[in-house]
């Protein structure tokens, strides 16, 4: 096992040199740079324009430029914003919570719903039940999440009025955040309707952002059952007399969980992406919105930082993640 | 008033209605924004976004700009004068006018001359203690209005008289101290906020005179205000202002359609139609003050000949310009400067729409027909110019009839402002959004021979004569006689020709029907210190 942790954890070095290079390289490969972005219609003397550049040390040679972000980074430092002026990892902790409540309850949504619905699709194959479930999974696959999330707005905020349409609690609650999980700050300020509010708020948005990864995890769920249930051991327990719930429950589903589980791990990356574009349309204060702000006004820092910060996060789940593998199914970890 | 969600408590009859819940049995206002705030100091900015969130609703200046106009009305002054020689001004300061108190910070007098010494000198002096707070900080708005050039000093004539002593007769100095940047801070506050060590609290929990007092923000989603009861101009009538930052157009309508907020910013163009029509929404519009238009490169050929420019004008069919890509909401350009703005020269006559004549200009000018020209487009959409590709494409067709081929080219945003100051362009979309009312905003940034160094004048046409009276007028105080040099260097423009004026956009502010007394400024900033709320049907 420690083995197999330290194999792991080699991966990640190089992931993260590469990481780093690739966004740095990036942000600087689009036109324009911060000092354009702040200037609009408005002209600038070249002298002033070398003058804000350096402000940001933005003159220096780009390898030096990518060193004193690593070795600064490294040391914890990840700059300041050029727009706010302020830390960019207090910026991105104040918005990370946010993000994660909204990708948790999607993630949950998800689960809660695609693994009952794969399993149900493979025990009752080719009828209607499973055409259902794969054409529905199908249909939320291919739905835009830009799109999608303006239609469930006017479904059932403007049209029915069940849902509020933006944000993260309604207006008159003004919970002090202690915690940056809405759902957490307003149990601990035991306001019951604020807990509700923030509950409401997260219906829509949690649909929108968890419908991709709804369809993935219950096409997955389907397949691996269904390659599961042809196995030798599941016909002897069947042969035995065991229930087709004990059948499915307890022998077929723990191996068929496994590439399940591989599939929510590789989900993380798809809802941090998800989140950009969720966040953006239900104006949830979390990291997607705020990186495409920051890569719009070109806020270099930012937006290193960022991607850093959320490339940990997503390489620490898959670390995780492989990890739990071996808790599933200790054949693994051999090899 | 919605209340889904939430039962309202069983109040008294006569009582007044609470936005939802008990909690909020005071009136509160919930604006919609376009988005966060840079920081809450007024003077390190430049977006209209931050300067709705702060120097808006929590600051006062000087003298500012009288709601709905750009005539400047006293503000933190009571009254002002200006030397004869136009190089001084003095400022009768207002007696009585309180800071905003918080939690950390009581103040212990009233405004007086060394607040406003203090907001000046901490912008402009770079050896004072508190210019200099985080890295990459400028005060960019005092820097873009050049003010360093303009004034020279600063001084306390008494506790509530101040003199501010120019390098040179500048008429324009009295608009840019009404602008945002030129907002009064408090001395006190960050003399206490530096003894305690604490210079950024100093930004990030303004303490202002303004008729709002700030409560809190939670980053990209809340700001909340309170109404501040010893506002010097009288309290405003709703107790609590919110800001919900909401980025897109279609969701902040969404949100105002369903009630979670009673005014919405910058509504998208395809969404007025529907405004109009929505019996709960109040469309309030006004003219922008600003100006759409295609510059052209006098520095390239065909361009640096006036009778191609004043050729390819007439033939731009505008009128169809407007019904296509304004759809109607605004109006026909024929100066630099919309006619809102005083000075504006309606005697010019427009070139008229006119193919034939412009057909015979062009052979007049030795352009052979079916030549090539660059027309660059606007790759964003921008408050004097909804959709640039359309409006490219519509005069593509138009010269196309006068033989004059038409390449269209665009950048990406950054990139695009980026080439045109470098002089790169041929033709090219451009426009400007005032920002302080006075002529002089437009011509000298966008039409003055420095601004080619600059690249602000994307035409690069810098005329003796035209530049002769926008520098004269600078030097003159009595408004009547800047006009008349304004509406001379207008004729100037129009025979010269470096621009094809296309469109002065209308702005549009969508409120609910329960909000009375909104008032649409003429920068295009959003204030609410006046509106109050009817009670909810």
């Amino acid at each position: 096992m420690i083995a197999f942790l330290l194999k792991r954890l080699a991966l990640v070095l190089p992931t993260f040199v590469g990481i780093t290079l690739l966004v740095f390289a990036l942000i600087r490969l689009l036109p324009g740079d911060p000092v354009e972005a702040l200037s609009g219609e408005r002209g600038m003397t070249p002298e002033r324009y070398a003058r804000l550049l350096a402000e940001f040390g933005l003159d220096r040679p780009l390898p030096v430029q990518y060193l004193d972000y690593v070795w600064k980074a490294l040391h914890g430092d990840l700059g300041f914003s050029t727009i706010t002026h302020e830390p960019v990892f207090r910026e991105f902790v104040a918005r990370f919570p946010a993000t994660i409540e909204l990708s948790v309850v999607a993630m949950l949504l998800a689960l809660a719903i695609g693994l009952p619905a794969g399993i149900l699709a493979a025990t009752k194959r080719n009828s209607v039940v499973d055409y259902t479930v794969m054409g529905a999974s199908l249909a939320g696959y291919s739905m835009p999440i830009f799109w999608w999330g303006l239609l469930l707005i006017l479904t059932f905020s403007v049209t029915l009025g069940w849902t509020p349409v933006s944000g993260r609690i309604a207006i008159q609650y003004d919970i002090p955040s202690v915690t940056g999980f809405m759902l957490v700050d307003s149990l601990l300020a035991s306001d019951e309707g604020a807990f509700r509010s923030a509950l409401s708020h997260l219906i829509l948005p949690s649909i929108a952002l968890g419908t991709i990864p709804l369809a993935v995890i219950a096409r997955m769920t389907r397949s691996s059952m269904l390659e599961v249930l042809r196995e030798d051991y599941v016909r002897t327990a069947r042969a035995k007399g065991a229930s087709t719930f004990r059948v499915v429950a307890i022998h077929a589903l723990r191996n068929a969980l496994i590439p399940v589980v591989t599939t929510v791990g590789l989900q993380v990356g798809t809802l941090l992406a998800g989140a950009i574009l969720t966040e953006t349309i239900f104006s949830w204060p979390g990291i997607g919105k705020w990186l495409v702000e920051a890569i719009h006004r070109r806020d270099y820092p930012a937006v290193q930082g960022g991607i850093l910060l959320s490339a940990t996060v997503i390489v620490g789940v898959n670390l995780v993640v492989d990890l739990l593998y071996g808790v599933i199914n200790p054949r693994i970890r051999h090899h | 008033m919605n209340t889904r969600g939430f039962t309202l408590p069983a109040l008294a009859a006569g009582a007044l209605l609470a936005f939802a819940g008990s909690a909020f049995a005071a009136k509160t206002l919930v604006y919609c924004s376009e988005g966060s705030p840079e920081g809450f100091n007024p003077q390190y900015f430049t977006t209209g976004t931050t300067f709705d969130a702060v120097s808006v609703p929590m600051f006062n200046r000087l003298v500012e700009f009288e709601l709905g106009t750009t005539n400047i009305v006293p503000g933190l002054a009571e009254s002002w004068t200006a030397s004869p020689d136009g190089l001084a001004y003095t400022f009768k300061l207002r007696k009585g006018v309180k800071f905003h108190a918080t939690d950390k910070y009581k103040p212990t007098r009233e405004f007086n001359a060394d607040d406003v010494l203090f907001s000046y000198t901490r912008m402009a002096d770079p050896g004072h203690p508190m210019h200099k707070t985080a890295p990459g900080q400028t005060y960019a708005y005092f820097d873009d209005m050049g003010m360093k050039d303009i004034v020279d000093r600063v001084e306390k004539v008494d506790p509530m008289t101040v003199r501010f002593v120019l390098k040179k007769p500048e008429a324009p100095f009295l608009a840019n101290m009404a602008m945002d940047f030129a907002s009064i801070l408090s001395a006190e506050y960050a003399d206490k906020m530096k003894a305690a060590n604490t210079v950024d609290a100093f930004d990030r929990e303004p303490v202002g005179t303004g008729p709002f007092q700030f409560v809190s923000y939670q980053k990209d989603a809340v700001i909340r205000y309170k109404a501040f009861d010893a506002f010097w101009g009288g309290r405003p009538k709703i107790d609590n202002l919110v800001y919900a930052i909401t980025t897109d157009a279609s969701v902040r309508y969404a949100k105002l359609k369903a009630g979670e907020c009673h005014a919405m910013a910058f509504p998208k163009p395809a969404d007025v139609a529907l405004m109009k029509n929505d019996k709960n929404i109040n469309l309030v519009q006004k003219e922008g003050l600003n100006v759409g238009y295609i510059a052209f490169n006098v520095e390239k050929k065909p361009f640096d000949n006036k009778l191609v420019r004043q050729a390819l004008g007439m033939a731009v069919n505008k009128k169809a310009i407007l019904d296509a890509v304004f759809q109607g909401a605004g109006q026909v350009a024929k100066n630099p400067i919309p006619p809102t703005l005083w000075s504006y020269n309606d005697k010019i006559k427009d070139h008229p729409y006119d193919p034939a004549k412009a057909r015979e200009l062009l052979a007049k000018a030795g352009f052979a027909s079916g030549t090539e020209v660059e027309l660059w487009y606007l790759p964003v959409t921008r408050p004097y110019n909804p959709d640039g590709k359309r409006m490219a494409e519509l005069i593509q067709a138009d010269w196309e009839k006068v033989g004059v081929k038409t390449k269209l080219l665009t950048f990406e945003w950054g990139e695009y402002r980026k080439r045109s100051k470098t002089g790169e362009q041929h033709a090219m979309m451009f426009g400007w959004s005032g920002d302080n009312g006075d002529p002089d905003n437009f011509f000298v940034p966008l039409l003055g021979c420095a601004a080619v160094k600059g690249g602000g004048n994307v035409a690069r046409w810098c005329h003796k004569d035209f530049e002769d009276l926008i520098q004269k007028a600078k030097t003159q105080t009595k408004q009547a006689d800047r006009a008349a040099l304004y509406q001379k260097a207008q004729e100037i423009f129009k025979e010269e020709a470096p621009w094809i004026p296309i469109a002065h956009s209308v702005r549009f502010d969508p409120v609910r029907k329960e909000v009375t007394g909104y008032k649409m400024d003429a920068t295009a900033h959003h204030f609410f210190h006046k509106v109050d709320l009817a009670s909810p049907k």
